[in-house]
């Protein structure tokens, strides 16, 4: 290990994965250890705060300690410890939080406090070591959709936002209502490929004052109101393309947006991320998006895409190196805003 | 043997180092600020006070519940934190056996009736003795009891009971008129939880062995999540 090497321990817990890695200047990865819940959270529907923050407790320690193991070092050759505080369930952020500041307070670490979707859209740098700021950033995931400008390292501008669901979210409630189960984007995916896309019209929701914002819910009730009446009136419905439908509406509404910023400013680069950014149609629609305006597209393999701890070393070594220092009363801000430091 | 405490299983925060028979420092706070802003600057403050290296701690005792699942996860997590960097041990105390040694080697041979809050009429309740060695004995392990069922519980010890705890507070009003036997209330100082009581109990367990991996510490919450109830109602 060369000296000038920053080796950062990152930790994340913000929903239902326990994840740890060790990043090295930011784009290298030692290790990427994820303990996931799902199969626990799917008895359940969904994600259960109180059950997540139980397993995270209990999962925590072993996860660090491969993280370690994995990347072959101790943590005398880690330069600082970085750890999601934000935005995300605050009982399940708050394991990470205080785990990650007992060990910098007692390897006297310097500690640095990361926001998550600041780290999804890191996940772009780990996998593309030429892409630098500024850039285009989509993040869509189960709890967030943001378009936003990353005009340099942990320099961040909110250009649109979903007023309402998440992305990932209506593809998980369309999911349990087709009778597809937990988690929906990628039982969705794959039924999907199986249906017309075109087949049904589900409405574009467009946000009044502002061009870029999303709204998701309008299509996720159209998809509902159009199961309702299929069952009055007893017709049998073609679930391939009813979620191929629905997912092209989705993927229409988050590329249309993207592609006005990326002609409005002019924009070469644009990346993707999020759990969200996993699914092959929007992936295949925003690269023929960009090849047609000749705009590099950046997206991380799926592994990157979803909760990891990865991600989260990318960006707390861009922090890192600009000085960004949390102390020992660093709290989980569970509504964190992008671009915020508290 | 150099032992931390950690206590953060209610409103209280509170952190203590005992260094053989000396309680070095204990710092408790009853303040509106959360644990997770607190607990660890606690912890470096009488670090940095009474000049403790963080490595020179062999044992960590943890207070881990029941109580508040936030504030014991927050309290879990930072001693398991320490842990993983320093290799230093870990002890589970409970934290109603911890509030009972706010008794110990006081020379009482009252009944120690530790209780807490627990919502909807129901309370946390562990009964312990210290016996004639002056070691600990427990007379009922820790428990989710209702009101009725504590009393139930007291009224057939044939010692006084000393009662301690917030659950005082909770459980007042039913426990004046269901008691047949004597009690009192612990005052004040004797009635809230303190990390000094949860290393002292932290060391009686050392000193039996009772070590907890690490990796393995967790709370003991004492009640499944609302989610994990309504599941078992609706499954049989």
């Amino acid at each position: 290990m060369a000296k000038e090497d920053v080796l950062i321990l990152a930790i994340e817990s913000s929903c239902d994965e326990t994840a740890a890695a060790v990043v090295k200047n930011g784009r290298e990865v030692l290790s990427n250890v994820i303990n996931t819940q799902i199969d626990i959270h799917t008895l359940y529907g969904g994600v259960v705060p109180e059950i997540a923050s139980r397993k995270h407790i209990e999962n925590i320690n072993p996860v660090i300690e491969k993280a370690l193991t994995d990347a072959n070092v101790t943590l005398d050759d880690i330069t600082a410890i970085g750890v999601t505080y934000g935005p995300g369930l605050v009982g399940a952020l708050l394991v990470g939080v205080a785990e990650a500041k007992a060990i910098a307070f007692a390897t006297k670490k310097p500690l640095v406090g990361v926001h998550h979707i600041e780290g999804h859209i890191s996940a772009n740098y780990v996998e593309n070591p030429t892409l630098e700021p500024p850039f285009a950033a989509l993040v869509v995931s189960g709890g967030h959709t943001h378009l936003v400008m990353v005009n340099d390292y942990g320099k961040y501008e909110i250009i649109g936002r979903t007023r309402d669901d998440a992305a990932g979210e209506a593809f998980d409630k369309v999911a349990r209502a087709v009778g597809l189960g937990y988690p929906g984007g990628p039982k969705v995916d794959k039924l999907a490929k199986e249906g017309n896309p075109h087949a049904i019209k589900f409405p574009q929701a467009h946000v009044d004052d502002s061009p870029y914002d999303f709204s998701f819910s309008g299509i996720k009730s159209a998809v509902l109101n159009y199961i309702n009446e299929c069952e009055m009136k007893k017709i049998e419905i073609n679930k391939a393309n009813l979620v191929a439908s629905f997912q092209n509406a989705v993927v229409e509404a988050l590329v249309s947006r993207a592609m006005r910023l990326v002609d409005e400013r002019k924009i070469k680069k644009l990346a993707i991320a999020g759990g969200v950014a996993s699914n092959s149609a929007l992936r295949a629609a925003m690269q023929e998006a960009c090849a047609e305006r000749n705009v590099e597209f950046y997206s991380p393999s799926p592994k990157l895409c979803t909760d990891n701890a990865v991600m989260i070393g990318s960006a707390a070594y861009y922090d890192y190196c600009n000085g960004v220092r949390h102390g020992y009363d660093l709290n989980a801000v569970p509504n964190l805003k992008l671009g915020e430091r508290i | 043997m150099r032992v931390l405490a950690i206590e953060s299983s209610a409103v209280t925060a509170s952190v203590a180092i005992v260094t053989d028979e000396v309680l070095t420092a204990e710092y408790t706070m009853n303040y509106k600020k959360t644990h997770s802003q607190t607990l660890l600057p606690m912890i470096d403050e009488i670090c940095k006070m009474t000049d403790v290296d963080v490595n020179s701690i062999d044992t960590i005792a943890v207070s881990v519940g029941p109580g508040s699942f936030t504030g014991l996860r927050i309290g879990v997590a930072t001693g398991k934190g320490i842990a993983l960097a320093t290799g230093a041990k870990m002890v589970e105390v409970p934290t109603l056996e911890a509030m009972a040694y706010n008794f110990y080697g006081t020379g009482t041979k009252q009944i120690i009736c530790s209780i807490m809050d627990a919502r909807r009429s129901h309370l946390y309740m562990g009964m312990y003795q210290f016996g004639k060695d002056g070691q600990l004995e427990t007379l009922h392990d820790s428990d989710q009891l209702s009101f009725e069922e504590v009393c139930e519980i007291c009224n057939k010890q044939t010692a006084p009971i000393v009662f301690t705890g917030d659950g005082i507070d909770a459980a007042k009003d039913y426990l004046s008129e269901h008691l047949s036997v004597e009690y009192t209330y612990a005052p004040a100082h004797l009635r809230t939880q303190r990390a000094g009581s949860v290393a002292m109990a932290g060391i009686v367990r050392a000193d039996k062995g009772e070590y907890t991996d690490a990796a393995r510490v967790k709370p003991d919450y004492l009640r499944p999540s609302q989610a994990e109830r309504e599941r078992a109602e609706q499954h049989g």
